[in-house]
């Protein structure tokens, strides 16, 4: 009985038209919405990982607001505003690459996905050159840390203290390093989704990879989205 | 099979550009806006834009807009009340020590 039962289903899965369908799942629809099910409930856990550290932000920053426009405006807005505009084009060559995937243009989606890791390079080279101006101005906590006599913005006669804005800073690299570290690992997924489409494994019925590596992509960009503001933009106006 | 070919009918490329340049303008005016002297508002407006953004982000890029899977639905707002719970209540914390 139980022998047959399971050549039955060995036959219909046998007639089944898409050898991407795995097994244990239905139809293709039911296998993609659990893989992107899965894709979420990691990124609700990623948002209350980068929460916390957006929670300590906005206490230290509630606590010593003028500090924290001192040294937000030391930063160069400029390159945080250009990254910020490479992220989202980035994210437009992702949505773009799943659609060529989905209309079987593969020259497309290739494209697309060299353009997404080439625009993420971008980004990393560009905060290098952000990181490298804090270095050179001993603006990164530890021994070597230097913020005497930064006036706060709008009160010209009191300057910050310096132990306020190392926690700025402290703040600072911690959120934007957490976030280029997930730049890089975007950039490793993305190059094996690059080797993947190379290999001819994506068709317009399967393509879940893609859309799993873009939904992460996508991620990473929401939350840069936030943190440009809250790093570079406070009391740029004084 | 259905419902994704439907939704992918609607042109979504049209959907795909003209976010993309919604997003850019949102940055451009997040970058002109913190210039302008609005008080305590200027933390809200910023916030605000970088939220419409994030949503705009969510809803078309990561196609929570036409997902008729209820359980991610499910899990994209429990993400942001739990957000909302630990922001919240640390801040109604700190904000309210020195009453005592």
């Amino acid at each position: 009985m139980a022998d047959s039962q399971a050549m039955v289903e060995t036959a219909s899965h046998a007639a089944a038209p898409n050898p991407a369908l795995l097994h244990h799942f239905a139809d293709p629809q039911q296998q993609r919405d659990a893989a992107s099910l899965g894709m979420w409930i990691f990124l609700g856990t990623e948002v209350m990982f980068f929460g916390g550290l957006f929670c300590s932000y906005l206490i230290y920053r509630s606590w010593y607001f003028g500090d924290f426009a001192a040294a937000s405006t030391s930063i160069d807005a400029a390159l945080g505003g250009t990254n910020t505009a490479v992220l989202i084009c980035s994210s437009l060559t992702v949505v773009l690459a799943i659609w060529a995937a989905q209309t079987s243009r593969r020259g497309l989606m290739l494209l697309m996905l060299v353009l997404t890791m080439l625009f993420g390079l971008a980004f990393l080279g560009i905060k290098g050159v952000e990181y490298h101006d804090k270095f050179v101005e001993h603006h990164v906590p530890g021994a070597s840390f230097s913020f005497e006599h930064v006036p706060i913005p709008g009160q010209p006669d009191q300057y910050a203290n310096p132990h306020h804005a190392e926690i700025f800073f402290a703040l600072y690299f911690i959120m934007t390093g957490l976030h280029a570290l997930h730049m890089i690992i975007g950039l490793g997924i993305f190059s094996w989704l690059l080797w993947m489409a190379w290999k001819r494994r994506f068709t317009p019925e399967y393509h879940t990879p893609l859309e799993i590596g873009g939904l992460y992509w996508h991620f990473v960009d929401i939350v840069w989205i936030y943190l440009f503001p809250l790093l570079y933009l406070i009391d740029r106006h004084k | 099979m259905s419902a994704p070919s439907d939704h992918s009918k609607s042109s979504p490329l049209t959907t795909y550009f003209a976010v993309w340049v919604a997003l850019l303008f949102g940055t451009f005016l997040t970058y002109e806006v913190a210039k302008i002297d609005l008080g305590p508002w200027n933390a809200a407006v910023a916030l605000t834009i970088a939220s419409t953004k994030a949503l705009l982000v969510a809803l078309f890029f990561m196609h929570i807009k036409g997902a008729h899977e209820r359980l991610l639905k499910l899990v994209v707002i429990s993400t942001i009340f739990f957000l909302f719970i630990l922001l919240s209540l640390s801040m109604a914390d700190y904000a309210t020590r020195l009453w005592s």
